[in-house]
């Protein structure tokens, strides 16, 4: 599954150097990472900072400086179809024709084995149909996209991006729009499957708890460069999110011993005055 | 897909409406002839069947010479410009994109004009397809070149913007060659509001691009519907979206083309039937494509048989028919699209 292009011993995915301007302006600038097979890695930072912009890059969809590795290996050269076989992608705001049913979808996520003027083969159908399977969305194949919840669309897109059956998965913001129950299934269901199927996953998530729950490591963006990396509990320290968030937080260890992030309410300012009637 | 079912009973609807259309062209008109009998004398031509129609020598000439090609004509330009529809909704991933949103249909529009203008006579006819093609094209090949180099941020609704400024400014060149001629408007006018009576002379002349245009089409229906989700996530699933755009754009301005040129400017087709077709079928281009095409052929005929009928003998132009159906039913959709997105 991993290509025959794979390398021993080498990072899932890696970049070097990767920058990426769009419209003229510079929004990464020599990103620097890398995420072991198997690895949980979630990228972190404020509004703006370039973290969607950094997935898109490395699934290849904008232009981009520097390189991008998968498994060792260059995805430059390689033919989108083949490059599609290596990681999927599954975008914050997906679009969801409402018209299109469960099956539907999740069987797109098989383009990338169908030669340009082809069709889908028996295999595809069965790849397609055990993966709703094992995401408990099999008595929803037949139902159109246009009627199902947050938390159930998110694990239509998370099927789509599971028929691919690419060894890594890049979720753009997985949880958002997701009440409190529903971002912890989806998380949850992301590291099940991770664990069983060895999946290297890279996620942004502005939630920085969850981050640090569900990561083996962290990267911090700020302003499209990489200010930090690591383990959660050396990237969630409470100096590096007052400086980059421009918040007042206190970081303590939860029960698992992985950091918790908390917001702290800054001391009342002097009351704003209301207006008063001339 | 997971629902054979539907695509199924749509393709029976669509067939015997396309079936019924034709017999009700072939019957009605000054004449009317005996739809049974009509049935009869085509079925008396193939091969193998000998069956007795009962039609007069007349009839059969009236039916055979006059009405068998114009009914032709009707049913393949209705097919080209509903699958030319069809093909820019998918590529545009707009319900109301069509020959006549892109500055396909006016592209053509106004190299007809002038060569119906400037060249006029025999020459001017013989030039009227390949100036149609090139003038769809160019048409939408200006409107693509000005959504890519404005639309960095948009995509589909700056190409679709794009397309509706180059249709203001190409009909905007059109009108002036008429003001400026205004002795051939006459010639002009009956043109654009369209005329599907040139028989089999036209019908041959369009064949070649309008079977091109129709199996690169329906080529493409799988692709068309991974664009459904989005060009970047197509291109996250390794489709090279781009390509497939422009391989449909083409092939629907070809359609465009070659149905202008010989019947001139007939609107509505391309939303009103890939929209009803949807509501019958589903969503997938695999079966809205075919079906656009069989239900656009019956949309066409039927519009044809109303334009000769109405006030025969006078003949109503086409395209007022369709539009007095089609432009409400843009509304309805408009409408509908509104609703959808708020």
């Amino acid at each position: 599954m991993s290509g025959d292009t794979a390398r021993p011993g080498a990072p899932a995915v890696e970049t070097r150097g990767l920058g990426v301007t769009l419209g003229g302006r510079q929004v990464l600038a020599d990103v620097t990472l890398s995420a072991a097979p198997g690895q949980w890695l979630a990228v972190i930072g404020p509004n703006g900072a370039g973290k969607s912009t950094l997935l898109r890059a490395v699934a290849g969809l904008i232009p981009r400086q520097g390189e991008v590795l998968v498994n060792g290996a260059a995805v430059e050269g390689l033919r989108p179809r083949r490059r599609a076989r290596l990681v999927a992608y599954a975008p914050q705001t997906p679009a969801l024709p409402p018209d299109m049913t469960v099956y539907d979808y999740a069987l797109l996520g098989r383009t990338p084995y169908i030669s340009y003027l082809g069709s889908e083969s028996a295999r595809d159908r069965e790849v397609t149909r055990s993966v709703l399977d094992r995401l408990d969305l099999d008595g929803f194949a037949a139902r159109p996209l246009g009627h199902l919840s947050g938390g159930e669309r998110q694990r239509v897109v998370l099927a789509r991006a599971l028929v691919q059956q690419a060894p890594v998965l890049l979720l753009d913001e997985p949880t958002t729009a997701l009440d409190l129950g529903h971002q912890q299934q989806v998380l949850e269901l992301v590291d099940r499957l991770r664990l069983a199927d060895r999946l290297t996953v890279v996620t942004t998530l502005h939630d920085l708890s969850l981050a640090g729950q569900y990561a083996d490591a962290l990267v911090l963006l700020a302003e499209g460069r990489a200010v930090a990396a690591g383990p959660p509990g050396r990237v969630l320290a409470e100096p590096l999110l007052t400086e980059h968030f421009g918040a007042r937080v206190r970081v303590e260890p939860g029960a698992d011993g992985r950091p918790v992030v908390h917001l702290v309410r800054p001391p009342l300012p002097a009351p704003i005055s209301a207006v008063e009637e001339g | 897909m997971t629902a054979p079912g539907r695509p199924r009973r749509a393709l029976l609807v669509v067939s015997v409406v396309l079936l019924v259309s034709l017999i009700a062209g072939l019957a009605v008109g000054a004449a009317v002839i005996s739809p049974r009998a009509i049935a009869l004398a085509l079925l008396d031509r193939l091969p193998l069947v000998s069956l007795h129609s009962g039609l007069q020598p007349n009839e059969e000439g009236i039916v055979f010479q006059l009405r068998v090609p114009r009914v032709l004509l009707a049913a393949v330009v209705g097919g080209l410009l509903a699958l030319a529809g069809a093909g820019y909704q998918g590529v545009f991933r707009n319900p109301l994109a069509d020959p006549y949103l892109l500055g396909a249909a006016a592209g053509a529009g106004l190299t007809v004009t002038l060569v119906v203008v400037f060249l006029g006579g025999d020459a001017g006819v013989a030039a009227v397809p390949v100036a149609a093609f090139a003038g769809a094209v160019g048409g939408v090949a200006l409107a693509y070149a000005l959504g890519r180099t404005a639309g960095r941020a948009g995509g589909t609704a700056t190409l679709v913007l794009a397309g509706v400024a180059v249709t203001s400014f190409l009909t905007a060149i059109q009108t002036f060659v008429q003001q400026l001629k205004v002795d051939e408007l006459q010639r002009i006018y009956s043109w654009i509001l369209g005329d599907v009576g040139g028989g089999w002379e036209q019908l041959r002349m369009i064949a070649p691009y309008a079977v091109v245009s129709t199996v690169v089409m329906l080529l493409h229906g799988r692709l068309l519907d991974v664009l459904s989700v989005g060009d970047e996530e197509a291109v996250s699933l390794g489709l090279h979206a781009t390509r497939v755009r422009f391989a449909v754009l083409l092939a629907a301005s070809l359609a465009t083309a070659s149905a202008v040129a010989v019947s001139g400017l007939i609107a509505f087709v391309g939303i009103v039937v890939p929209h009803v077709v949807r509501r019958l079928a589903g969503w997938s281009y695999r079966v809205v494509l075919p079906l656009s095409f069989l239900g656009g052929a019956a949309f066409l005929v039927l519009a044809d048989t109303v334009a000769r009928t109405v006030l025969a003998p006078a003949e109503l132009p086409i395209g007022v028919v369709t539009a007095f159906v089609g432009a409400p039913f843009f509304v309805a959709v408009l409408r509908m699209t509104r609703r959808v997105e708020t």
